[in-house]
């Protein structure tokens, strides 16, 4: 029988949730016995190759890509998890939220005090995902199965929900494993 | 009416004092009821309505309703925990709470609360409003965005500190926290010791210079759920 | 320049000696003659009330009528219900916003006028109304929006406005308005015609606790829509230890679709005020107040005009009737646009001077009112209907209405209907009845006790008002085939939010969210599970909320789930992929494109 397939994405995130993931240390290798990766910066495979039974997103939706890319995780994975304060209710890149777009941009590209820009403009590539007009968690974009909040969340509250999943058990978290910061 | 008396609360007979609300004869009795406006030592408020119980059926807020013999109290049913939990996340998405960096996370009695209820995230969209950050004042910052418009600055303030600091302006949901000057903390007669500053229970008053100051694993509620030096007292 | 406004504002504090009871009339006054309680008055106001200036603002924040912003002279208050919506207010209001050439919101640049929504005004029977300045406007049209913001540039005067005169003493040159009664129908206890004064001399020959007796014994329940026994309240507050008492009518009516007290204020100001009397009597009370909402400002000197008769007459004042001991007078005191001062302890708040938050209870008003005081609050219909009771007995009384419902009961209908106004009626008729009688036989819903009662449909219309089956404050909405009941709901949850005093997390929280979800389901962007979520969050608002406002609330949309189930499932999206159907991406990245001027390469 196959191992069921893990996928991962980090959209407007640090990749911090992704440390955290490797912050399960040795168990890592248990984990590699149980499951495969696909999708993944960590194996660095770019395109879903079959379905999956877990997706572990970090991030909200901040652009349009991040939108395709949650979209798609949705449509390939089972079991859908938002895992990080960003995933579950935007984190950081969501206090642009209270700011007016235009405003965000001109802030961080022209009148910012930091700001060296010649060029008097804001990038305007085509190669450039469009940003959306607020940073949205993902379950504000699709159906999110389980969440798991934390900046990051612990390497033991990834491994507890990972494992509970995988050995299909509830996802049940003891009080000291779910925690905001 | 007799000066002691007792009630019931979950199925468990406890003593109560006239005069007592039902949230204190509770705390003296070791059983917990989730609540967030009510601090010992300030006049109740029942404005959070996370102490919500039903008494004889109907429901009341703990904190401002008095106890009375032989009444009928349940508090820890899966329906009020369930209001109870859309109340905290009703909080969550009102304002801009950023635990990851806020000062007070780890003793915050908001986010303590989505802990004990096991909330892993706001079930409903998050508002996102635009609120204004005062830190104008050399002692004291006052976060807005962090704010539950719990009035116990106001009460602080008024009934301990003697300073009338904090008010509230607006309503429904424009209702706002303001302070007795035109406009900034600074021209007010605010203290970094005064009461009004310990008592909010989330980031939104608090002392410049000391965050970070208690590393996180020795934080209020790292470890044990909110309410729990209420639970230990329990017989 | 700024000393000026400081002296006259300390001037009005000195006119009210100073007392922060009578903040609100300082605030109104302010208002009104400096166009905005600005930061410099609130200082003065502070300063010469001796109060904190935080409170003075808190006070003066929280009220729709008074701002801090400079407003224009002249205000149009454009009445924006439910039901003037139904009358076209969208054309009225274009047709303000072009001849004035400013948005809602804004005044105009030689800061004559200002134009602002209001909600209900309590003119639903002469729908669209407004209000300009306190003058009454009604049956509005686009033509004459224009006419009228013709006139104001032209005087200056909103007097100048009023043109036909409405029928009764809304033409008495004390109102000058233009304001219809519409009396449609009238019965045996309220509208009928009887001599002013039968009913305090024979109560003044009985003793208080007769006169209490009989109010219990005719089982009179509060007309204001809680519907709490009279006589029980009275004699609590008569029981309370403390010997200064107050009565105090609820005239702030604010429930949209109601009106029915503003016709009692009109025309029969003389019946409310011995009512009034009659109730301090029987209570013991020597001060009443009427707490007079301030869209009937214009009503102000014909009340005042009527209470100093009745001083005159010796009905009010010093021993009234020639008898010893019995001290009693009553005087206005005027809201400032909070619907939540309805709400009898929010009320009293707003008498003390304070935001209209409602206060914890226990302790009820009977025990510890306003200013601490043993207070007794009744609604204009209730007080109205103590005379008549009083003269006439309580086994008459009962003798009318239902079994559980004695008397009759005012409605104030309004909405698709042929002959809006107001109808006296026994207790007990059934809306059929009704609807045949204001000419509405094909209506489709009907909202009974307003945004805060419940909407029924056709399978219902068999049912009856009184207070063990449709309980009504007064309110009949009527709605017909073709209306959308959820734009209904929409409004109403607009109403709450806009209403709500903010004071408790449910109501200030949940009925923003609420309508989220409501418009999620009418965009066609609802699933199955966000109705889930919104049946369960209805229930919290409802059960959690700490007054009447948040705990009916939900109504609207809780009533039209249940008996309007399918026009919500027909707009529900079901999402075979999981992707959300609330998030809108085009919408969300509307900005984005304008800003950078060019397409999603992702989502084209």
């Amino acid at each position: 029988m196959s191992k069921p397939k893990v996928a991962t994405t980090s959209l407007a995130g640090c990749f911090g949730c992704h440390m955290s993931l490797l912050d399960i240390d040795e168990r890592i290798l248990q984990l590699i016995e149980l499951i495969d990766f696909d999708k993944s910066p960590i194996d660095d495979i770019k395109e879903f190759t079959g379905r999956c039974l877990v997706g572990l997103v970090e991030g909200g939706c901040a652009n349009e890509e991040n939108v395709r890319v949650l979209q798609d995780f949705r449509k390939h994975c089972d079991i859908l998890i938002s895992v990080g304060d960003c995933a579950t209710m935007g984190g950081l890149p969501a206090m642009r939220n209270t700011i007016p777009l235009r405003e965000c941009l001109e802030e961080a590209y022209l009148n910012g005090p930091s700001v060296y820009n010649p060029s008097g403009k804001i990038p305007n590539d085509e190669e450039i995902p469009l940003l959306l007009n607020k940073v949205y968690p993902c379950h504000e974009v699709v159906k999110i199965d389980y969440h798991l909040p934390g900046c990051p969340p612990s390497a033991d509250t990834i491994w507890q929900a990972l494992t509970a999943l995988l050995g299909d058990k509830p996802v049940g978290m003891p009080y000291e494993l779910i925690k905001y910061d | 009416m007799a000066d002691n008396f007792t009630f019931i609360i979950d199925g468990t007979e406890i003593p109560a004092r006239q005069g007592q609300t039902i949230l204190k004869a509770a705390d003296e009795a070791g059983i917990y009821i989730p609540r967030l406006c009510n601090k010992d030592g300030l006049e109740p408020y029942g404005a959070c309505r996370v102490c919500t119980v039903l008494v004889n059926g109907r429901p009341q807020s703990a904190c401002t309703q008095p106890a009375q013999p032989g009444i009928i109290v349940e508090n820890d049913t899966e329906e009020l925990t369930e209001m109870r939990k859309q109340l905290i996340e009703m909080l969550f998405v009102e304002g801009n709470h950023f635990c990851m960096f806020c000062e007070k996370s780890g003793n915050c009695e908001l986010q303590a609360l989505g802990y004990r209820l096991g909330i892993a995230a706001p079930r409903f969209p998050f508002m996102f409003p635009q609120r204004e950050l005062d830190a104008t004042h050399p002692e004291v910052f006052v976060d807005r965005n962090r704010c539950i418009l719990c009035g116990r600055c106001v009460r602080a303030s008024r009934d301990q500190d003697g300073k009338n600091v904090f008010q509230f302006t607006g309503r429904g949901i424009k209702k706002r926290i303001s302070v007795n000057a035109t406009s900034r903390l600074a021209d007010t007669e605010l203290k970094s010791a005064d009461k009004a500053v310990a008592a909010c229970p989330v980031g939104s008053i608090l002392k410049k210079g000391v965050g970070y100051a208690v590393p996180i694993g020795e934080r209020i509620y790292d470890h044990k759920p909110i309410g729990s030096d209420i639970e230990s007292k329990a017989k | 320049m700024s000393n000026d406004l400081s002296a006259a504002v300390k001037e009005i504090c000195l006119q009210h000696n100073n007392d922060r009871i009578y903040l609100m009339d300082i605030l109104r006054k302010v208002q009104v003659d400096h166009g905005s309680v600005s930061d410099e008055a609130i200082d003065a106001i502070a300063d010469a009330v001796s109060i904190p200036r935080v409170e003075v603002e808190s006070t003066a924040t929280f009220y729709a009528f008074l701002s801090k912003e400079k407003k224009g002279k002249i205000v149009i208050r454009l009445c924006n219900d439910i039901i003037d919506r139904l009358a076209g207010v969208d054309v009225v209001a274009k047709a303000f916003k072009e001849e004035l050439g400013v948005d809602f919101g804004e005044t105009t640049a030689d800061g004559l006028i200002t134009l602002e929504y209001t909600p209900c005004i309590g003119m639903s029977d002469q729908a669209p109304a407004a209000l300009v300045n306190d003058e009454v406007i009604t049956y509005l049209s686009s033509d004459k929006a224009r006419e009228i913001v013709r006139t104001l540039k032209k005087t200056g005067d909103p007097k100048k406005l009023v043109s036909r005169l409405g029928d009764g003493n809304n033409a008495s040159p004390l109102v000058n308005s233009m304001v219809h009664n519409n009396i449609r129908k009238k019965g045996d206890v309220i509208f009928a015609d009887y001599p002013d004064g039968a009913g305090l001399k024979k109560a003044l020959t009985m003793s208080p606790v007769e006169v209490i007796n009989e109010v219990t014994n005719a089982r009179l329940r509060g007309r204001g829509g809680a519907g709490f026994p009279a006589g029980m309240k009275w004699q609590f507050t008569r029981a309370a230890e403390d010997p200064e008492k107050y009565i105090i009518c609820n005239a702030d009516e604010g429930e949209p679709g109601t009106f029915k007290d503003r016709v009692l204020l009109t025309d029969y100001p003389e019946r409310l005020f011995e009512g009034m009397t009659i109730a301090g009597y029987a209570i013991g009370a020597q001060q009443g107040i009427l707490y007079l909402r301030a869209e009937y400002a214009y009503l102000s000197n014909l009340l005042e005009n009527v209470l100093a008769k009745k001083r005159k007459d010796g009905v009010l004042g010093k021993a009234i009737l020639g008898k010893k001991a019995f001290d009693f007078d009553i005087r206005i005191q005027f809201g400032a646009g909070a619907y939540v001062c309805g709400e009898e302890t929010a009320l009293i708040s707003s008498c003390e001077g304070s935001r209209g938050d409602p206060k914890n209870r226990p302790p009820f008003p009977a025990q510890k009112g306003f200013m601490g005081h043993p207070t007794c609050v009744n609604n204009v219909e209730t007080y109205v209907a103590v005379v008549r009771l009083i003269d006439m007995g309580a086994a008459w009384f009962t003798s009318i209405g239902s079994k559980g419902s004695s008397g009759t009961k005012l409605l104030s209908i309004s909405g698709d209907c042929h002959a809006p106004g107001v109808y006296e009626y026994p207790f007990g008729i059934t809306i059929k009845q009704l609807l045949q009688d204001v000419g509405a036989e094909d209506a489709k819903a009907v909202q009974i006790g307003g945004p805060s009662g419940q909407m029924i449909g056709k399978e219902d219309f068999n049912r009856t008002i009184c207070y063990d089956d449709l309980a009504t404050g007064g309110s009949v909405m009527i709605f017909g085939a073709d209306r959308n009941i959820l734009e209904v709901a929409d409004y109403f949850m607009e109403f709450f939010i806009e209403e709500s005093c903010g004071y408790c997390t449910p109501c200030r929280v949940g009925n923003v969210l609420l309508k989220g979800y409501l418009e999620r389901v009418m965009n066609g962007q609802a699933e199955e599970a966000d109705l889930e979520v919104m049946k369960s969050l209805a229930r919290t608002v409802k059960t959690t909320s700490r007054c009447g406002l948040g705990q009916t609330s939900p109504n609207p949309i809780l009533t039209t789930l249940a008996k309007f189930y399918p026009e919500y499932t027909k707009l529900l999206k079901t999402s075979k992929d999981g992707f959300k159907p609330s998030f809108n991406i085009q919408e969300v990245l509307q900005e984005s494109q304008s800003i950078t001027g060019r397409k999603s390469v992702h989502f084209s």
